[in-house]
């Protein structure tokens, strides 16, 4: 990359790092956005795009590198120091006081006229409307507009406060495609009035869609800064998810039994009540892993809470061995078998309570660690004492509150207790994040050993290098929806990025 | 060079049992000493009246009596609502779940006064928990179906209950033989409770409360319904991953805090008083007083034993310097108002670390 700052640059970053316990976000990245111009800032989850533009607004100090705004080299310590800069930030979560109006979210926090301080802002939100299109009734209350109305509002609070350099994290994820259409056009047009926007993605639609250039970013560094005319969806792709792989892993070919696990159509809402799965179907047999890869919030949560009974479905139905368990409770679904291993280690365990007590919270109910109304200590205590053994949890006793086990060994005593009783099902979400390269590789074996011993095991991680070294198939999701499923060794970088991205889609095939 | 200096608080992963001693007994002191310096402002030397307390609740075999009398419906309603917090199911209204076990009670006493003692006594307790336990289930159902605040709607219940006290003794209930009180006639004998001669102490209570800490710990540690209630207030997703119901763990400990508190309800108008009284006669707010007791405890039941003497203590205490001392009644109130706000502020030093940093400004 070219370090000179030219005059037609807006903002450049140099060799910024930013490091995080355990992880290097960013890893010496450059990155410059020219004046009237639209900058896409590409990649997957955790490739460190938010990170570095929240180090640009002055939420994280960088540790090492420098920035230069209109040429000027700046220390941003704080939003404050941003938004004087004229930067402004539209996060993913709005920021916004949902019983307030417009014009009073517009105003909050800047001095102004103690008795009708809105009289001004008044004038200039006609003018925003006017001139970029962003139109919002003032005097509406933020709880009652739409998510692309509220948006807006973020949009003219930067504006308001003389942002020239607009970020945008994301801005599309939580807008209908109509919404998109109208950000799209107001983005063109604040390009068109000089202004500068940054727009942090990973859809390679959107990429083409809108930008003049792309710096795609791949485990907290920059592959590549392009033209977007110059390149095409492959290409871009490849950058995006492209990695060396780190160690290989011994896999004998799958010998698969009979169907486990059979979804129809199943429909399911997000936490906000919108659609996150749409009909999904697949089928998993015995004896060999289902790899689910797509980037982050494209509805696998939703699925595999689902799947789990932690989330009811809205539609279509779910057959564990042909019997069928849909809207079935938790409860009903761990006695026929299906075990759970959580992406949110917090949701599996207890902090507080022991290592014994953490590997029975699934089971306690069950003979022989109740017998009545009691819990019987001693049996307890015996299989703890041989699960920990078992799987090698390094804790310094059984009574030890699980809180204080490094995270490798928490992941342990929930790996115990989900895999040592032979599952049917196996459901794994993101087994291996945030762990160190040892645990990963003892933990990718395991899933492996239980795939071989008959067990139907369905993977969902965002690490696509893991979906591929253990999967015997692979579905993509995006937007709720199976993208395709492939056989593994048919599976290559290109199509599973495009697809992952939602630019192509192949017909699923009939079930196994 | 300007500045400032910021406070920063981070999470404890490990709380050393010591700590958690330590910090509750200087909680307690440093009550103690602000407590003092209200008792100065009134012009009572602060040693004085500390010492006509101690004296006063502990100093003398009556005294030590009326401890024991006041920490009775302490220790019932303090070890339900171990329970209860134990599931972080904040109930409040142990105060309405009392008198309406007292009601339940007063309205069999009154209804049937010609049962034997043997029959009529046990009848009333059972009929206080249940009526406990019902007026706690409002609340429960509000917050395990609808998600209701149950720290609001439990609260409003006690004013609900406190009412229909007030309308019975000065409505249908009011006895003709009390004089235009607002009382109700006085039990027939089998519906007194007897007492340990000279003393107000009514032991069957006493022992039913000793009882019911001792069944409350093993029912938390020991049993899967307590492992079920552990889990829910720990970590309420782990719960649901469990396959635990929310539901029904709400419900059961909302039921057992509500129908321990209505039995104190019942031991309170069997015990002491014969009658049903105007609300502040039969409970000078002991379901409040109790979530001080359950707290102090660190929500151990076993514990609740020792806590609630030592509030029950401070109650008869605080009777002594009103008298001796010529305080107003509101003293006790702040007292134990004071107490609460120090040992729940406490809790902020065990569960994080504190750092004082100097921050520059350039």
């Amino acid at each position: 990359m070219s370090d000179q700052t030219g005059s037609d640059v807006a903002v450049a970053m140099h060799g910024i790092v930013k490091r995080f316990p355990g992880v290097l976000a960013n890893d010496h990245v450059s990155f410059e956005a020219r004046f009237g111009e639209v900058h896409a800032l590409l990649g997957e989850n955790g490739a460190g795009k938010t990170t570095l533009m929240n180090i640009l607004y002055g939420i994280y100090r960088p540790d090492e590198g420098e920035i230069y705004i209109k040429g000027r080299r700046v220390t941003i310590r704080s939003p404050r120091d941003a938004i004087r800069l004229g930067i402004g930030m539209v996060h993913q979560q709005y920021r916004l006081v949902s019983t307030h109006t417009v014009v009073e979210n517009v105003i909050l926090g800047l001095p102004g006229n103690f008795f009708f301080p809105d009289r001004a802002a008044r004038r200039k939100l006609e003018e925003f409307s006017e001139k970029y299109g962003l139109h919002v009734d003032p005097e509406a209350r933020i709880w009652q507009l739409s998510s692309g109305e509220q948006q807006r509002v973020e949009i003219i609070k930067a504006l308001y406060r003389g942002a020239e350099i607009l970020i945008l994290d994301e801005p599309t994820s939580m807008l209908t495609p109509g919404e998109i259409d109208e950000l799209l056009g107001v983005i063109r047009r604040m390009a068109a009035e000089g202004h500068t926007v940054i727009f942090i993605t990973h859809k390679l639609d959107e990429v083409f869609d809108i930008s003049d250039r792309v710096t795609v970013l791949r485990q907290g560094k920059v592959v590549a800064t392009l033209e977007t005319a110059r390149t095409d969806k492959p290409s871009l792709a490849r950058l995006m998810v492209g990695r060396e792989v780190l160690f290989r892993l011994e896999k004998r070919p799958a010998s698969v039994g009979q169907t486990v696990l059979r979804v129809e159509g199943l429909h399911a809402l997000n936490d906000r009540g919108l659609p996150a799965v749409r009909n999904v179907s697949f089928a998993i047999a015995a004896g060999e892993i289902l790899g689910i890869a797509g980037v982050a919030g494209n509805g696998q949560r939703e699925l595999v809470e689902a799947l789990v009974g932690l989330r009811p479905s809205t539609q279509g139905r779910v057959f564990i061995k042909e019997q069928e368990v849909t809207h079935q409770p938790p409860r009903t679904l761990i006695e026929r078998g299906v075990c759970y291993i959580p992406g949110e280690r917090l949701i599996g365990l207890v902090p507080s309570l022991s290592v014994a007590e953490n590997l029975i919270l699934r089971n306690y109910c069950q003979a022989p660690f109740t017998q009545g109304a009691f819990l019987n200590y001693g049996a307890i205590n015996e299989y703890a004492d041989h699960l920990v053994a078992q799987y090698s949890v390094a804790t310094p006793s059984l009574k030890t509150p699980v809180k204080l086990l490094s995270g490798g060994n928490i992941q342990r005593v929930i790996l115990a207790r989900e895999t040592c009783r032979a599952p049917t099902l196996l459901v794994a979400a993101h087994p291996t994040s945030g762990l160190d390269v040892g645990a990963t590789e003892y933990i990718r074996q395991l899933l492996l050993a239980q795939r071989d011993q008959g067990t139907a095991v369905l993977l969902v991680s965002e690490d696509l290098e893991e979906v591929l070294q253990l999967s015997d198939r692979i579905a993509v999701m995006f937007e709720g929806q199976i993208m395709g499923i492939l056989p593994a060794d048919q599976a290559d970088l290109e199509t599973i990025g495009l697809m992952m991205a939602g630019a192509k889609k192949m017909s699923v095939p009939e079930v196994v | 060079m300007k500045g400032w200096l910021s406070l920063r608080l981070e999470k404890r992963l490990a709380v050393p049992r010591w700590l958690e001693y330590l910090t509750l007994a200087l909680s307690l002191l440093l009550a103690l000493a602000v407590i003092a310096v209200l008792f100065r402002a009134l012009g009572v030397n602060p040693i004085v009246a500390y010492q006509r307390i101690f004296r006063g609740a502990f100093g003398s075999l009556y005294g030590l009596s009326e401890t024991i009398v006041k920490a009775i419906p302490l220790m019932l309603v303090g070890v339900g609502l171990t329970i209860a917090f134990r599931a972080r199911v904040y109930n409040i209204g142990a105060e309405g779940q009392l008198l309406v076990g007292a009601i339940c009670a007063t309205g069999l006493a009154l209804a049937c006064p010609n049962w034997p003692a043997w029959l009529l006594l046990p009848g009333m307790f059972v009929v206080g928990f249940v009526g406990g336990a019902l007026w706690a289930m409002i609340p429960a159902l509000l917050k395990a179906r609808f998600r209701v605040d149950e720290v609001l709607s439990s609260l409003m219940m006690v004013y609900i209950a406190s009412e229909l006290v007030n309308y019975l003794v000065y409505g249908p209930w009011k006895g003709a033989k009390e004089m235009g009180f607002p009382y109700t006639d006085k039990f027939s004998p089998s519906a007194q409770l007897p007492r340990l001669l000279p003393t107000r102490i009514h032991y069957p209570t006493l022992i039913l409360a000793v009882v019911s800490a001792v069944l409350a710990y093993l029912l938390i540690q020991r049993t899967k319904w307590g492992f079920e209630i552990r889990v829910t207030g720990e970590n309420p997703e782990a719960a649901r991953y469990a396959g635990m119901n929310y539901f029904t763990t709400v419900l059961l400990v909302m039921l057992l805090s509500g129908g321990l508190a209505g039995l104190a309800g019942v031991g309170e108008v069997a015990g002491i008083h014969y009658r049903l009284r105007y609300p502040q006669g039969v409970s000078p707010g002991y379901g409040f007083t109790a979530i001080i007791v359950a707290w102090l405890a660190r929500l151990n039941p076993l514990a609740v034993i020792l806590t609630a003497l030592l509030l029950g203590g401070l109650l008869v205490g605080g009777d002594a310097i009103q008298v001796a001392l010529g305080l107003p009644v509101a003293t006790m109130y702040i007292f134990n108002g004071v107490i609460l706000l120090f040992v729940l502020g406490g809790e902020v030093f065990t569960r994080y670390q504190i750092r004082l940093e100097w921050r520059r400004k350039t």
